[in-house]
């Protein structure tokens, strides 16, 4: 067992298991700081997959971003956050609901076997291109290429993206205004 | 040798986490960490896609594309979770239940 499947594997583990734990606490402020570390190891696991620039993104955009703003709509919303910081009640993990809980493994064994079916026959563009060796390797020059493709043939999804980006972050500001009160 | 099927295991993993997330929770700002985890888990499907795909680079761009409609949701949804708290003085989705003032 090699470096690279050590550390994948370290990843996967850590992702899993935090998100888990990020369900299974009770307190909220705990789930949200242990939310950090599943982005984290997210982002590791992209690095794996060859997509550096997606890594980067990820940490700056979730972990700088969202989970502030999370944060902070989580305190200007709580009141007992403090007095529930302050003493850790007995029961430290919420009891699952047993439903929903069904539901969620219902769904995983959906989809696994799904893959277990498919995994017998690749998709054909996967084969061609590993025939061909348009495969990513780890020397390649990835933003280099991103930046081409989002510039040229990418470029109609890129301006419409912006366009909504604007017009969601102008919308949730006029949410968000304090109401006039005459 | 990490394959595309150890990628797509982690992911269902992830996603079905994210569901109970949102199933369970009482709480909309958990339910709403929920979505990013899925949203996260279909991220990572397509990156270990797009690996495969030299020419085009079409998983990695979409990822992005989806990481800025992730932040653009959130920014909205705790605009209107905010809203919400201020009028019911709760987040709890399960005692929101009247549509007007």
């Amino acid at each position: 067992m090699n470096l690279e499947v050590f550390l994948f594997y370290a990843f996967a583990v850590l992702a899993i298991g935090s998100s888990l734990l990020v369900v299974s606490l009770k307190n909220t402020a705990r789930a949200l700081f242990l939310f950090f570390i599943t982005l984290f190891a997210m982002a590791g696991l992209f690095l794996f997959a060859l997509a550096d620039f997606v890594a980067i993104t990820q940490i700056m955009v979730y972990v700088g971003g969202v989970l502030i703003l999370m944060i902070f709509a989580f305190m200007l919303s709580n009141k007992e956050l403090l007095a529930d910081l302050q003493h850790i009640s007995g029961s430290f993990i919420s009891m699952p609901s047993w439903q929903s809980l069904l539901l969620a493994i219902g769904f995983f064994t959906v989809i696994l076997l799904g893959l277990k079916e498919w995994n017998n026959d690749m998709p054909e563009w996967i084969m061609s291109n590993i025939k061909s060796g348009d495969i990513i390797s780890p020397t390649d020059n990835n933003i280099h290429q991103l930046g081409i493709k989002f510039m040229t043939q990418y470029v109609l999804p890129f301006e419409v993206i912006s366009i909504f980006l604007l017009m969601a972050l102008i919308g949730a500001a006029h949410l968000s205004r304090k109401e006039d009160t005459q | 040798m990490i394959t595309l099927t150890h990628f797509l295991v982690v992911s269902a993993c992830i996603f079905c986490i994210g569901l109970y997330t949102v199933l369970a929770k009482r709480n909309a700002i958990m339910i709403l960490v929920g979505i990013e985890l899925m949203i996260n888990a279909a991220i990572l499907n397509f990156v270990a896609f797009s690996k495969y795909d030299k020419i085009n680079y079409g998983g990695q761009v979409f990822a992005l594309f989806a990481i800025v409609l992730a932040a653009a949701s959130v920014a909205v949804g705790l605009a209107i979770i905010l809203n919400v708290y201020r009028h019911y003085k709760t987040i709890n989705p399960d005692n929101i239940t009247d549509l007007r003032d």
